[in-house]
């Protein structure tokens, strides 16, 4: 029951971008509004997978880990979705300019890289790819966090002026990052005790 | 989406006068002043103007077409005027539309004038625009962001103004200043990474080419506040960010001016700023363009398709070197 919803609301932006564009209410530039829209989106779902081990951690809940799988998927849809509107609109698909962008431009190789280091995370989240690989399927899967840095410096190198929206996101992330440090002694010694 | 920071400086929405209260300025003040009270009241408040209305731009009596003007298709009213970069609102690309309106104020304008000429002083706008004939000038409108538009410009050509001022021949260059007033700009409010004011700057022959012009409007009407109203500057063949807008300053010097972004970004942004499909800004291809109002690129001309016009200015120069950026 929880997973539906949390499917239909995880696509919600998705629709509404979509249906914006449609209904004349994107703005004078929709191609750039779905890229910016499309691109936030699956930085944000990025970091809410990346929440849950600590929100398991700090509560003992066992949800966040179920619902994670789900989370990522949608995170991988809205940055396929912003990699295609990127190669239609930009490039109508011409790989050479693609390919010379992606060289060329470095905030949109961080960005390329990203999305190609997401894509065996999406082939291998499947319970019985889980099987298959056993202990090295949880190595893969700490790809993760090198493709969260990746996704943050591609939008911090993208601004024009005004860094700070991009460095919340970094910031986010770098305290998500730092809670899966093992707890120092002093702390446990005292969470215990109490 | 845009996150908004607010700052200790922001206008509280407590702080907001309501609307119906707002339409019965004119009561009040004409209460204030029978109660002899206006000099309670900023003198500027009683007769300074802002644009709130899109509808109610003053439409210009008599604007002369153009050989200059392209036969492209203009976009729309709606476009041009909902889609800006003007840093000192924000910088989202709908902040100039949203808090310029009720804030810039128009008049009373004056520009002041200095450095190398026989004419310095203030000149209001009248003084600067009434002696020319309006002319309406469409041009393209390339942003360095690789979007573009088509802009029915109403402007006058900036020599005919800039030699009123008698440049002298140490008159190398042209500084342009935009507005610096916080409490008109928000974005000047508090730190930011932008040293204000904004400045430009052409090279003399640059300004007194026939394509440069002071627009003062749009579709024959006064420019909206968010398009850098009252007066602004237009150069169709190099990127948007050097028609520097809500003009309050020209001067005249030897040296070559430092404009703001040059001062931002030195590695990205250079002096000259032309139009040139053929060097990339380091962060983005230059090669080719959205015109806003279309879903695909279109290839980008160089000099923004006045080659013909311009080419000229910079022979021998080699626009592809750092330098000549």
């Amino acid at each position: 029951m929880v997973k539906p919803a949390l499917l239909l609301l995880g696509l919600l932006p998705m629709a509404w971008m979509i249906v914006a564009v449609f209904a004349g209410q994107a703005g004078a530039n929709p191609v750039e509004y779905l890229t910016h829209e499309s691109g936030q989106w699956g930085l944000r779902l990025m970091l809410v997978t990346l929440a849950m081990t600590p929100l398991r951690r700090m509560t003992g809940w066992t949800f966040p880990i179920r619902l994670r799988r789900m989370i990522g998927l949608l995170a991988f849809s809205y940055v396929v979705l912003h990699f295609l509107v990127f190669a239609l609109f930009d490039h109508m698909l011409n790989p050479a300019t693609i390919a010379d962008d992606v060289i060329n431009r470095p905030y949109i190789l961080m960005g390329f890289l990203a999305l190609l280091l997401l894509i065996p995370l999406a082939v291998t989240s499947t319970n019985a790819w889980m099987r298959r690989l056993g202990r090295r399927w949880k190595q893969l899967h700490k790809l993760v966090y090198l493709i969260a840095v990746l996704g943050v410096l591609h939008f911090l190198l993208l601004v024009r002026a005004d860094p700070w929206e991009p460095l919340i996101y970094g910031a986010i992330l770098a305290v998500l990052l730092l809670l899966r440090l093992p707890t120092p002694a002093f702390l446990r010694n005292r969470a215990t005790a109490s | 989406m845009l996150i908004r920071r607010t700052r200790k400086s922001d206008v509280r929405s407590s702080e907001i006068t309501s609307e119906s209260i707002y339409y019965r300025r004119r009561e009040f003040i004409k209460a204030a002043g029978t109660i002899a009270a206006g000099s309670l009241v900023a003198p500027q408040m009683l007769w300074s103007r802002t644009l709130d209305d899109l509808d109610a731009l003053r439409p210009f009596p008599d604007v002369a077409p153009s050989e200059f003007s392209t036969s492209a298709e203009p976009n729309s009213l709606e476009d041009i005027s909902s889609y800006n970069n003007f840093y000192e609102y924000g910088m989202g690309k709908d902040d100039p539309k949203r808090l310029a309106p009720g804030l810039l104020r128009v008049e009373p304008w004056s520009v002041e004038v200095d450095g190398e000429c026989e004419n310095p002083g203030t000149y209001t706008y009248e003084d600067l625009v009434r002696p020319h004939q309006l002319e309406e000038r469409i041009y393209r409108f390339r942003c360095v962001e690789a979007w573009s538009m088509v802009i029915p410009w109403v402007g006058i050509p900036m020599a005919d103004v800039l030699k009123r001022f008698q440049p002298t021949s140490r008159a190398k260059y042209v500084e342009l200043r935009t507005l610096q007033d916080p409490e008109q700009m928000p974005a000047q409010r508090g730190s930011s990474s932008i040293p204000w004011p904004y400045v430009e700057g052409l090279r003399i022959d640059e300004a007194m080419h026939p394509l440069s012009i002071f627009a003062v409007g749009i579709y024959g009407r006064e420019l909206p506040a968010q398009n850098g109203a009252p007066i602004r500057l237009v150069v169709p063949w190099k990127y948007g960010f050097k028609c520097g807008k809500s003009l309050v300053k020209i001067r005249f010097t030897e040296e070559q001016p430092k404009n703001t972004w040059q001062v931002i970004a030195p590695n990205e942004y250079g002096f000259y700023a032309n139009v040139n499909p053929n060097v990339s800004h380091p962060r983005w291809s230059q090669a080719r363009e959205r015109r806003i109002g279309r879903f695909f690129r279109q290839d980008t001309l160089m000099f923004n398709g006045y080659e013909e016009e311009v080419a000229d200015l910079y022979a021998g120069m080699d626009l592809s070197t750092r330098q000549n950026w």
